[in-house]
């Protein structure tokens, strides 16, 4: 039987990495451009220019953060509409420049990787359709693309390389700056504009710095619902002297680049969202690396045959610090999650139950994991009002959940514990 | 919570537009207390007649469903199963051995006769894309009658699902038309974006498009073209 329900049903929250709830704090900054600084940006009286203030103040704020100028700050609707614009924008850029030379073919040349989120794969895949080529990175199992593997993959008509910051399902930190110095070397060398680099850096916009001289990205994906910010909104970096063509036209906000009335609530909170997560980063990292290792090792006590997803917990270079990627052999994920839910444990899974598309994730299966371990995968993701009783209580629940499960299920899988150790890495 | 209860005969049974992941109190029930498992270790001692076992871990879904049939009244008296599958797929299968083992079992002619949709239907529906997961417990059961057709003799009564090749230059069966059908595509386009079928045979097309409609109309209902 399913364990006994509480008396007083909690919410754990552990997807994280799905979207955050919203920092008071964000809220309290938000609240008076609703009703009362209401104004359009773009109206010359009082009300107006006070809404272009809070515009200009969220922008210098978020420009400071990023170590660069303020013009290079688009704000968006959020992390999907900035990855399409960075891709579309690129490739559409240069399709124009080619079409102006009335003998030239639509041409060009994209690097991406297997793990990207879709709202850079499908905009990939639909550029692929207009004549595109596109090289699409495999990771090694942990999730982790080289640059000594983008190095090798580009080539005299790569216009746009992109590639994440750190992976949303088993939190792989990609190796950015490094990649960044060897695209800058290729630059040089042929003496081009071309290729430009683009990272999605949603997931990493709590833990990891942001630093775009460091990082050499000419463009960066950052939304705010995952830094306990508002959803809805989000920016572009766009270093300058980079040509992307805008994709939302119109009344030519956002320095041309993103028309529409500007989100002045939404982008005042997010730039609140973005001081507040990268200021406390990393006394908070280490809090939440330590629940995460607390996590671990209460499962690996406490559940037979399961196994860890991605990168090492250990290395905190390569893994963020929040995610922690597991499968649980002979059971399906989709029916775990739900009974979790039942108990107020809320976290995520891969198995293709949860997908569109029923088949199963796709980042799991670009690391080689196998079918049956990627439907048995659960993604917890821990955050701010997370705690180690929190823990405690999934483990009240967990072991006997999957307890019963395998009660009813008829698979038995071949359990290697020595899977559970992590090759080395392909090539640092 | 509760949605799709209180639905009147003959109210739609799901909803084709929503997506909705929202579950019906009585899928709930069949899921948090599913009907008839057979417990590990019982699976030697327990004298089944029939047994059949579909679907894969690797698939997502692995169904193994035991069946207790009178011979002579050729009735089902008890419906045993495990699944390795998600949320649908054991609240179908629980409610599938329920229907077959209820009022003193059911007939094996009218057993056979069982349609996702009838499950569904007393599950009070399940979201759309959901569908796909409830079929296996449905293949078990005709695995599980075939393998006792088999045991005692009826070999003329063993139903095989023929498969029948729609486009040859591809090798695309009707049975590869149905999966397709189950994970939602409901035009011609939708299909050949996931089988290519009839790009390089043409004159298969019309046969696709009857098959289209016959699969979706049985797993999705009338409304649904």
């Amino acid at each position: 039987m399913f364990p006994q329900k509480p008396e007083e049903k909690k919410m754990i929250y552990l997807d994280h990495a799905a979207t955050t709830y919203m920092d008071p704090a964000v809220k309290d900054a938000m609240d008076p451009y609703f009703s009362d600084l209401f104004a359009n940006s773009s109206g010359l009286y009082a009300i107006g220019r006070q809404a272009r203030e809070a515009i200009d103040d969220a922008r210098r704020t978020v420009a400071d953060l990023l170590g660069t100028q303020v013009d290079t700050i688009i704000f968006t609707g959020g992390g999907t509409e900035s990855d399409n614009m960075a891709v579309f924008g690129v490739a559409l850029h240069k399709k124009i420049e080619q079409l102006k030379q009335t003998s030239a073919e639509v041409k060009g040349h994209i690097i991406t990787t297997k793990v990207e989120h879709h709202a850079v794969l499908h905009p990939c895949e639909e550029l692929e359709k207009q004549g595109f080529d596109v090289t699409y990175l495999k990771p090694n199992q942990e999730g982790y693309v080289s640059a000594a593997q983008v190095k090798d993959a580009l080539r005299e008509d790569t216009l746009l390389v992109s590639i994440m910051y750190a992976n949303n399902e088993i939190g792989t930190v990609m190796p950015i700056a490094e990649i960044g110095r060897e695209i800058l070397k290729w630059r040089k060398e042929h003496a081009g504009k071309y290729p430009y680099f683009h990272t999605d850096a949603c997931q990493a916009s709590g833990a990891l710095s942001l630093d775009v001289e460091k990082l050499h990205v000419d463009l960066m994906t950052i939304n705010g619902s995952k830094m306990y910010g508002p959803k809805g909104v989000g920016m572009l970096y766009k270093r300058r002297g980079i040509n992307l063509k805008p994709l939302i036209i119109g009344g030519g906000q956002e320095m041309k680049m993103r028309s529409g009335t500007e989100n002045v609530p939404g982008i005042v909170g997010f730039a609140k969202a973005l001081e507040l997560a990268q200021s406390g980063r990393e006394a908070e990292n280490i809090r939440l690396r330590d629940m995460r290792a607390y996590f671990w090792e209460q499962l690996k006590a406490h559940i037979p045959k399961i196994r860890l997803n991605g990168p090492p917990l250990s290395d905190e270079t390569v893994r963020l610090p929040n995610n922690l990627n597991i499968s649980i052999l002979d059971i399906e994920g989709e029916a775990l999650l739900l009974y979790l839910d039942e108990y107020g444990i809320i976290c995520s899974t891969g198995s293709a139950c949860t997908s569109e598309s029923l088949d199963p994730s796709h980042v799991l299966l670009a690391c080689g994991l196998p079918y049956e371990y990627a439907h048995g995968s659960l993604r917890f993701t821990l955050g701010k009002r997370n705690t180690k009783k929190d823990i405690d209580y999934v483990m009240n629940y967990l072991p006997a959940i999957v307890a019963r499960l395998r009660e009813i299920s008829p698979v038995n899988l071949s359990y290697n514990p020595d899977e559970n150790k992590h090759a080395q890495y392909l090539q640092r | 919570m509760a949605i799709h209860t209180e639905q009147s005969a003959g109210a739609k049974i799901k909803d084709k537009q929503g997506g909705s992941w929202l579950y019906t109190d009585v899928v709930k029930d069949h899921f948090f207390n599913p009907r008839n498992i057979l417990k590990h270790g019982e699976e030697e001692t327990y004298s089944a007649d029939g047994m059949g076992r579909v679907g894969s871990p690797a698939c997502g879904d692995e169904m193994v469903l035991w069946l207790k049939i009178d011979k002579d009244e050729e009735r089902i008296t008890e419906c045993k199963w495990q699944t390795f599958g998600c949320g649908s797929a054991i609240a179908s299968t629980s409610m599938l051995s329920v229907m077959v083992s209820e009022n003193g079992g059911m007939k094996i002619a009218d057993a056979l006769k069982i349609k996702p949709q009838d499950i569904m239907e007393r599950l009070g529906g399940l979201p759309n894309r959901k569908i796909h997961c409830s079929v296996l417990g449905d293949k078990a059961l005709h695995a599980a009658v075939n393998s006792w057709f088999r045991s005692v003799g009826y070999h003329d009564r063993i139903q095989v699902s023929g498969k029948k090749v729609i486009d040859a230059a591809l090798n695309i069966t009707d049975h590869d038309i149905e999966e397709a059908v189950l994970e939602g595509a409901m035009t011609l386009e939708d299909v050949q974006k996931k089988l290519k079928v009839g790009v390089a045979s043409p004159e298969a097309i019309p046969e696709i498009e009857g098959l289209i409609r016959f699969y979706s109309d049985k797993y999705y209902g009338e409304s649904a073209i």
